[in-house]
C-alpha cells in the first residue's frame, strides 16, 4: 500500500535551551489508514502531531523531512504551508469546548473556514455544513451554527469538527486525543462518527489517545511512545498480542487487567 | 440583555445611597464647627456663642443628622449642593464648570493610555521575549515609577521653558491639553500596557488560536480573533480607568494650574469649605459606581457567555 504520509528523521528540541524533546523519529502512515500514537502524557505524541501541521509554539524548533503525497511540507513557504492546513491536512483538537473563538458563533468558523478553500456562494456552504452537522447527528444544525460554544457540549462540538472535516476532505485528519475530554457516551458516538468519517473519505488518519479501547476500535496500526522516542510500531492486532518492547507490554497488561477487574466487579 | 442593563443599573441605586450616606456622616465627624468656619470666612471680627448658635440655626444644623442628610440627599438630587462657605456661591457653579473641565483632561487622557497601551501591549505581546518588547517593559517600568509631580516639572521646564513650544499651565487651547495629557498617559500606560500585554500572551496560547491556524485560516484573522477576545479585560479595566483617573488629576491639575477639581477640592479642603468637599467626594463616588456598572453592561454586551447567565 502507498505511503500517504512519510515521516523522516523528525527532530523537535526546545528553542531556548536546545533540549531534544523528539530525537531522530521516522514513521509512516499508509493511505486510508488510521494510525494510532499512544503514549503517557509528555511522551511527544501531540508535538509530533504538532510538528507534522507545523504548529508547534515559537519556543520549539523542529527539523526532519515531512512527505505529504510527494511534497516535502517541512520546505514549504509558511503561506503555501498555511493552505495545506485544513484543505489537506485537518486537525481535530482534544478540547471542542476551547476550540472555538468563545465571544462568536460556531458558524462564523465554520463559514470563515470554509470561504478560505473553496469558492463557494454563502448559500452553498451553509447547505453543506447544515448537510455534514446532520450526518453527524445533529440535528438542529442551524441552532448548531448559530450557537456559542459554551452553548454546546464538548461531544457537540467535537462533532461540529468532524463536521467541517467531512466538508473540507482532507488528505489526511488528525485527530489529538478527540475522545479524552469526554463522557463514557459522548466518547462512544464521537468514535462512532470517526469510523464513519474513515469510512466516507476514505482519508489517512492519525489518531492520538491513551485510551486503548479505542484504539484498538479504530486503528489499524500502532506506535507507541515514551520519552519521544518510538518503542514500538506495527498492526493493531501484532501491538496488543505480540508486543516487543517491555513498556508496550506493561500499557496493554495495564489495560487488560483494569478490564478484568470491571468484568468481576460487575459479576460478569 | 435589556433586562440585564435594567438590573444593573437598579442594583447600582442602594450602592450610590450608601455613598451619599458615608460621604454626608463622614464629613460630619470632622473636629471642626462648620459655623466657625463659615464665621472666619466672613470675616467676622469676634466669634461669639451665639454668633456661632445663631448660624447652625440659619444653616440648618440644629436639626437631627438624618433630618440634614435627608434635606442634603433631596437637593443634591436636583443638583444642588449648597452653597460654599468661603464664596458664599452655589457649590454646583464652581464644582460644575470644575468638573467639566477635569472631564475635558480624562476624556483625553483615557483616549490616549488607551491607544498607547493597546497599541504597545499587543505589539510587545506578538514579539514577547525579544529584545524590543524588553526595551519597552523596561521604559514603561522606568516611566510609571518615576514620581508625576517630578515628571512634570521637567516636562515644563524642557517643552515650556528651554524648547519654548508648549504653554506652561491653563487651558488656553487644545496646546495646553499636550502635557498634562502626557504625563497622566505616561504615569498610567505602563499599568494598562502589561495588562494588555498579558491577556494578548495568554490568548495566544488558546486551544482557539491552534484550531483556527490549523484550519487554514489567515494569520491576520486567527490574530484578530485573539485581539478582540483580549480586550474583553481590557474594557473592565479601561471602564475603571475613568474615575481613577478623575480622581486622581490633583497633582496634574495644580502643577499645570488646570482649572479642574483637583485644584478646586484642594483649596476646599485647606479652607475647610465642607458643602465642596461633600460635593467633590459625592461625585467622584458616584462616577465609581457609574462607571462600574457601564463596565459590566459592556463586558456583558461583549462576552456572549456573560450576557446569557445573566439575562
Amino acid at each position: 500500500m502507498v505511503n500517504m504520509l512519510e515521516i523522516r528523521k523528525l527532530t523537535i528540541r526546545e528553542r531556548s535551551t536546545g533540549k531534544v524533546i523528539i530525537p531522530d523519529s521516522s514513521f509512516d502512515v499508509k493511505k486510508g489508514s488510521c494510525l494510532a500514537i499512544v503514549g503517557e502524557s509528555g511522551s511527544g505524541k501531540s508535538l509530533t502531531c504538532r510538528a507534522i501541521m507545523r504548529l508547534n509554539k515559537p519556543g520549539i524548533e523542529q527539523a526532519g523531512d515531512i512527505w505529504l503525497g510527494g511534497e516535502n511540507l517541512a520546505k514549504l513557504p509558511e503561506q503555501e504551508m498555511r493552505r495545506r492546513r485544513g484543505r489537506r491536512l485537518c486537525m481535530i483538537m482534544q478540547h471542542g469546548m476551547r476550540a472555538f473563538d468563545p465571544s462568536r458563533a460556531v458558524g462564523v468558523h465554520l463559514i470563515e473556514t470554509l470561504a478560505e478553500h473553496f469558492d463557494w456562494s454563502k448559500s452553498e456552504m451553509t447547505g453543506r455544513m447544515k448537510r455534514a452537522l446532520e450526518s453527524v447527528r445533529l440535528n438542529a444544525p442551524m441552532d448548531v451554527m448559530n450557537a456559542y460554544p459554551h452553548q454546546l457540549s464538548g461531544g457537540m462540538l467535537q462533532r461540529v469538527m468532524i463536521a467541517l472535516t467531512l466538508v473540507l476532505e482532507p488528505d489526511v485528519v488528525i485527530a489529538d486525543e478527540p475522545t479524552t475530554a469526554l463522557d463514557t457516551v459522548s466518547q462512544y458516538e464521537v468514535v462512532e462518527q470517526f469510523i464513519r468519517l474513515r469510512e466516507r473519505l476514505g482519508s489517512t488518519m492519525i489518531f492520538i489517545s491513551h485510551d486503548l479501547g479505542v484504539v484498538r476500535k479504530i486503528a489499524d496500526e500502532v506506535l507507541v511512545m515514551k520519552d519521544g522516542r518510538i518503542v514500538e510500531h506495527g498492526t493493531t492486532g501484532a501491538v496488543f498480542t505480540k508486543a516487543q518492547h517491555d513498556y508496550t507490554r506493561s500499557l496493554v497488561t495495564a489495560k487488560l487487567s483494569l478490564h478484568q477487574h470491571f468484568r468481576q466487579v460487575m459479576g460478569e | 440583555m435589556g433586562l440585564y442593563m435594567v438590573k444593573r443599573i437598579l442594583q447600582s441605586i442602594p450602592l450610590l445611597l450608601a455613598v451619599s450616606f458615608f460621604t454626608f456622616a463622614f464629613i460630619q465627624l470632622s473636629p471642626m464647627d462648620p459655623a466657625e468656619v463659615v464665621l472666619h470666612a466672613q470675616g467676622v471680627p469676634k466669634i461669639t456663642d451665639e454668633l456661632i448658635a445663631e448660624t447652625k440655626t440659619a444653616l440648618g444644623m440644629d436639626q437631627p443628622f438624618l433630618v440634614r442628610y435627608s434635606n442634603w440627599l433631596a437637593s443634591c438630587l436636583q443638583f444642588d449642593f449648597g452653597s460654599s462657605y468661603i464664596t458664599g456661591k452655589p457649590v454646583w457653579s464652581q464644582l460644575g464648570p470644575a468638573l467639566f473641565n477635569t472631564i475635558k483632561l480624562t476624556v483625553v487622557s483615557v483616549a490616549a493610555i488607551i491607544a498607547v497601551s493597546i497599541g504597545f501591549g499587543v505589539y510587545c505581546a506578538w514579539r514577547a521575549g525579544k529584545m524590543i518588547d524588553r526595551s519597552l517593559r523596561g521604559l514603561f517600568f522606568f516611566l510609571t515609577s518615576m514620581p508625576s509631580y517630578w515628571l512634570g516639572t521637567l516636562m515644563i521646564w524642557y517643552f515650556s521653558v528651554k524648547l519654548d513650544l508648549l504653554p506652561t499651565s491653563g487651558m488656553d487651547s487644545y496646546r495646553s491639553y499636550i502635557l498634562p495629557v502626557a504625563l497622566i498617559t505616561v504615569s498610567y500606560a505602563g499599568i494598562y500596557f502589561r495588562i494588555i500585554r498579558s491577556s494578548v500572551l495568554s490568548n495566544m496560547n488558546e486551544d482557539y488560536a491552534m484550531y483556527g491556524r490549523a484550519c487554514g485560516l489567515p494569520e491576520k484573522k486567527v490574530r484578530a480573533r485573539i485581539v478582540r477576545n483580549s480586550l474583553q479585560v481590557a474594557v473592565s479595566v479601561f471602564c475603571m480607568a475613568v474615575p481613577i483617573i478623575l480622581g486622581s488629576t490633583v497633582v496634574v491639575e495644580n502643577i499645570f494650574a488646570w482649572p479642574g477639581l483637583g485644584t478646586l477640592s484642594v483649596n476646599a479642603i485647606l479652607g475647610r469649605d465642607f458643602p465642596v468637599i461633600q460635593a467633590y467626594v459625592l461625585v467622584l463616588a458616584a462616577a465609581f459606581v457609574l462607571f462600574n456598572t457601564a463596565s459590566d453592561i459592556l463586558n456583558a454586551a461583549l462576552n456572549p457567555k456573560l450576557r446569557n447567565d445573566r439575562s
